[in-house]
Formats: structure tokens, C-alpha cells, sequence
């Protein structure tokens, strides 16, 4: 043992909590519950561990402790349903009697079930969200307001919130294995992928947590690799973020103006995440004995940007085949959009702007930018000056972004592209 | 997330007297799967004795190249690890971690550097 400043307690609670949450959840079959028994454990560990040193094994001593607190709590419940019993009340039904402590495989799937219980689709998208990054991803509330741009106040409630839904719709804490698993994995996917977005879409942050997110995202999703190695769409979805985060010191110029895949300089690509994307990606398709699923399809494009040295040597035809796929597995206006952008790319202008036509009376593109400024650059690739100024024009009226209305106000005057 | 280089440097005789023991082995294995499973260990390895392999050095334009062993150093790199970590603490904490497993004969030392990027 020895003696340790509290920064590096710190750094202990934070890698154990999520294990120990895990575990004393299986127990009380709550959420809720288990962090406050574990915050309990971690205020107990304040109190003796600078005193008495670090115990050996942090993380058993930490699980023991919030364990033992747990059966108190049980015991005490029992108490009182007895009591209540007695004074010829309706017993509740009594918890479920403590088990053995657990070992290293039942901590995988107590955290498994974690997983699955933070991210529930009775769960909003936010509150799954908020609680994942809050009980497995080690953040705290207010690390969570930052990086969402919103009041402290307001992921708290989200928070308090979820935990009590879990409670009252009876969540079951478990892995699901039955029909409904795959509707599962779908909704925590779709967390991780939410996350690691929320910090992509923060390019020029002034706030280093934002973009922080992405690492986290990875992170989760490195984990879940690691718990559920035998789904294709877990290593389909950490290819995908691999090799989406492989671009991030890219992506930007010096300024903070976001910079176009087809303008960055693919030297400052990471080669080891994209290393470890091509790794995650052939696990999807060992993994999958069907077609690969919609994360696998998106990481399979990425893969094929990832490995091209430049633009014009990307392997288009293959990119327009695996958006058909993707198009096919999950359709979309804006996957139908990508599809055309790589069609032109591999085929010409001219098959392209007959899907891009196509997709004119979508009611989901209406006001999307991207729908006028990419059918104007088939145009502008077409000879069709004039028409090709117009779609400029359109686009640079729908576009959010300051910066990207200047560009295409730019094209749309024919003094750029 | 900051990526850490951890250079893990032994005193060679150690390493060379039998290796390490089939417990130490046995719990390396276990700390590494762990540090996977928790999506903090990206790449690590061990090294083959300094015997095999070669420095080659730069100076005033010239080159020249030296094979092992390299006598004049006690401790030499013996492996690493790459770990990716929220903070310099966690990496540490993970490092305490890597070398608790050893016995206590044994002699190690990791250098836990930052990698620059961008």
C-alpha cells in the first residue's frame, strides 16, 4: 500500500465506477441505486485510502465495500416489508437474496447489462445519451452540460429523470437475447454513434470537451468490441468512428474553416486509427455471416477514403456499389444523394443528375443545401453554366453555416470552381 | 483522448535469466485483456534481447551502424505499450498497474510520454 494524493484517487474512481456500478445493479436492480451505493463506496475510499493507502486492488475493494452496502439496503427493505406485513399491509415483493461475489466474466456482463440498460429505447435519445456517458463513459454532469452546450441544470433533470423511468417501467436488468436484441444493439449503437457526431459536428470549438466526445464515443465503442466481440455491427460501428476520427486534424484549416474531404491533406490522416479501422472492419465481416448491416456498409465507404492517396484515386465504382447497398439496407434521401455524388465520380455527370433529379421532389431535401449545390456542380460538369448559377444561388439561400454560404454565393457568381 | 507512449525499460539480465515466470505471464495476459476491454490499450509488445538488434546513428552528415548488444547500458528498452487515456493520470495509474504484476525482484522503469499530435 501506499499513500496517494487525491488527483490519482480520482483517476482510480473514475476507471473502477462503471464496474462497480455494474455489478452492484445486479444486485438492487436498479440503476439509480447502484451509483448512489458506489458513490457511497467512493466516499468511504476518500476517507480511509489517504489514510491507509490504496488497497492493492482498488477496483475489489471499491465493489466489495458498495456490495456490502447494497445487502444492508436489501436487508433493511425485507425489514420493512416484513414490518409492513405484519401491520397487515401488502408485502412487496421481497429482492432477490445477494449472490456470490462475482468473477471477472459475470463484471463483463454486469457491465454488458449496463450497457443495455443505459441505453433502453424507453429512454429518449437524450436521456440515453446523458446516462451512458455519465455511468459508463465516466463523465460528470457538468462535463455533459459543457459538451452538449446546455445548462447543467437541464442534464441533471435528464438524468434523475431516466433513472426514475427505468424504475417505474420496471426495466429489466439484463442483456436481451431474444427477438428484441437486435432492436437493442440498435438503440445503443445509435447512442455511441450520437455522441461521437455531437463531437464531430464541434469542429472549431472553442471548448476542448466537445471534440473530446469523439474520443469518447471511441472509446465506448472499443469496449462494446470488446464485450460483445461476436456482433458484426459493434465492429462495423468502431470501424466506422476509427476511421472517421483517422480524419480529425485534417478536417480543419488554420482558422477553424472546416476543410472538404476532397481538399485535405491525407498526410495528417492518422495511420494508426485507420490501421485499426481496416482491423475492425474484417472482424464485422467474420463476425456477420449475412449481408453486412448499415454500420459496416458506412465504414466500408469510409474505409475506402481511408486508404486512397488522393481523391481522384478513390475507388468511386466500389463507393457507388456500397451506397446502393446501404440505400438498399437503410434507404435515404441523403445516402440516395451520397450515392449520386460517387456515381458521378465513377460514371460522369450526366447518370449522376438523373438520380439527383430524382430526389427533386423529396420532401426531406427540401430545404437541405446540399440537393441544389451538388446538382449544380453536375451542371457546372455538364457545360450547363447558367442552370448550374441557379442551384448555386438556391444553395447558398439554404446553407446554416456562414462559411459555407460564402463559397457557394462564390460559385453561384462563377468566380470559384 | 491524449495518446501515452509507455517505454518500458528492464535491466536485460533480468530478462534473460529464465524470462519471465508463467505467473507473471499468466497475470500480464490478464492486465492486458482488462486494458483492452476498458478501450485503453491500443498496441504493445515486447522487444528481442538488444543482441539482435541495431542502432544506426547520424552525426555530422555521416552514418554509421552498430549491432547489439549494447554493453554500455544497464537498462534497456524492453518493450512498451501505447495507451490511449482521458489524462495523464489514468495512463499512470494504468503503468502502477502493468508494474504491480511484476515479482518483486524485479527491476523496471516506464517512461510515459505524451504523444504529440496533430
Amino acid at each position: 500500500m501506499e499513500p496517494q494524493p487525491t488527483e490519482a484517487l480520482e483517476t482510480v474512481f473514475r476507471l473502477e465506477s462503471p464496474r462497480v456500478i455494474a455489478g452492484v445493479a445486479r444486485l438492487v436492480r436498479d440503476v439509480g441505486i447502484a451509483e448512489e451505493l458506489t458513490q457511497d463506496a467512493l466516499v468511504a475510499a476518500l476517507e480511509q485510502w489517504p489514510r491507509d493507502g490504496v488497497p492493492d486492488n482498488p477496483g475489489a475493494w471499491l465493489m466489495a465495500t458498495a456490495r456490502r452496502r447494497a445487502v444492508d439496503l436489501i436487508r433493511r427493505r425485507e425489514n420493512y416489508a416484513r414490518k409492513l406485513a405484519e401491520i397487515g399491509r401488502d408485502l412487496p415483493t421481497a429482492a432477490a437474496p445477494p449472490e456470490e461475489p462475482a468473477g471477472p466474466d459475470d463484471i463483463d456482463d454486469d457491465l454488458l447489462r449496463l450497457v443495455f440498460t443505459a441505453c433502453h429505447p424507453v429512454l429518449s435519445a437524450e436521456a440515453r445519451i446523458a446516462l451512458t456517458l455519465r455511468l459508463l463513459g465516466g463523465l460528470t454532469t457538468p462535463e455533459i452540460a459543457r459538451a452538449f452546450l446546455v445548462p447543467e441544470p437541464t442534464v441533471a433533470q435528464r438524468i434523475v429523470r431516466a433513472k426514475r423511468t427505468l424504475a417505474t417501467r420496471n426495466v429489466a436488468f439484463e442483456v436481451p437475447y431474444g427477438q428484441d436484441r437486435a432492436a437493442r444493439l440498435g438503440s445503443v449503437l445509435e447512442v455511441i454513434y450520437l455522441i461521437f457526431n455531437e463531437g464531430y459536428a464541434a469542429t472549431a470549438g472553442d471548448d476542448w470537451l466537445r471534440p473530446a466526445l469523439c474520443e469518447d464515443a471511441l472509446r465506448l465503442a472499443r469496449v462494446l468490441c470488446a464485450l460483445m466481440p461476436k456482433e458484426p455491427e459493434v465492429h462495423g460501428l468502431a470501424a466506422l468512428l476509427e476511421f472517421q476520427a483517422s480524419r480529425t486534424a485534417a478536417r480543419t484549416g488554420p482558422g477553424g474553416a472546416p476543410v472538404l474531404l476532397k481538399d485535405q491533406n491525407r498526410r495528417r490522416w492518422n495511420r494508426m486509427l485507420i490501421a485499426r479501422g481496416i482491423t475492425a472492419l474484417d472482424r464485422a465481416h467474420t463476425a456477420g455471416s449475412g449481408a453486412p448491416g448499415p454500420y459496416a456498409l458506412q465504414a466500408a465507404i469510409a474505409a475506402c477514403h481511408a486508404t486512397a492517396f488522393t481523391y481522384e484515386e478513390t475507388d468511386w465504382p466500389r463507393i457507388a456499389t456500397l451506397y446502393g447497398l446501404l440505400a438498399a439496407r437503410a434507404p435515404s434521401p441523403v445516402v440516395e444523394l451520397n450515392r449520386a455524388v460517387a456515381v458521378s465520380m465513377a460514371e460522369g455527370p450526366a447518370p449522376a443528375l438523373i438520380l439527383v433529379d430524382a430526389l427533386a421532389a423529396e420532401p426531406a431535401l427540401r430545404d437541405y443545401h446540399l440537393l441544389p449545390s451538388v446538382r449544380g456542380d453536375l451542371l457546372l460538369r455538364l457545360g450547363r453554366v447558367a442552370e448550374a448559377r441557379t442551384e448555386f444561388e438556391r444553395a447558398a439561400s439554404l446553407a446554416r453555416n456562414e462559411r459555407e454560404r460564402e463559397l457557394l454565393t462564390r460559385r453561384a457568381r462563377g468566380t470559384d470552381g | 483522448m491524449p495518446r501515452y507512449l509507455s517505454l518500458i525499460r528492464i535491466e536485460e539480465s533480468d530478462a534473460l535469466s529464465g524470462g519471465p515466470s508463467p505467473e507473471l505471464v499468466q497475470r500480464m495476459e490478464k492486465l492486458m485483456e482488462e486494458m483492452t476491454k476498458a478501450g485503453v490499450l491500443l498496441d504493445t509488445a515486447g522487444l528481442t534481447p538488444t543482441a539482435q538488434g541495431t542502432r544506426v546513428h547520424y552525426e555530422g552528415g555521416q552514418l554509421s551502424v552498430t549491432d547489439g548488444p549494447f554493453t554500455e547500458s544497464k537498462e534497456v528498452i524492453g518493450g512498451y505499450s501505447l495507451l490511449q487515456a482521458k489524462d495523464k493520470a489514468e495512463a499512470i495509474e494504468w503503468t502502477k498497474r502493468f508494474l504491480k504484476a511484476h515479482e518483486e525482484y524485479w527491476t523496471v522503469t516506464c517512461e510515459v510520454r505524451e504523444l504529440m499530435e496533430g
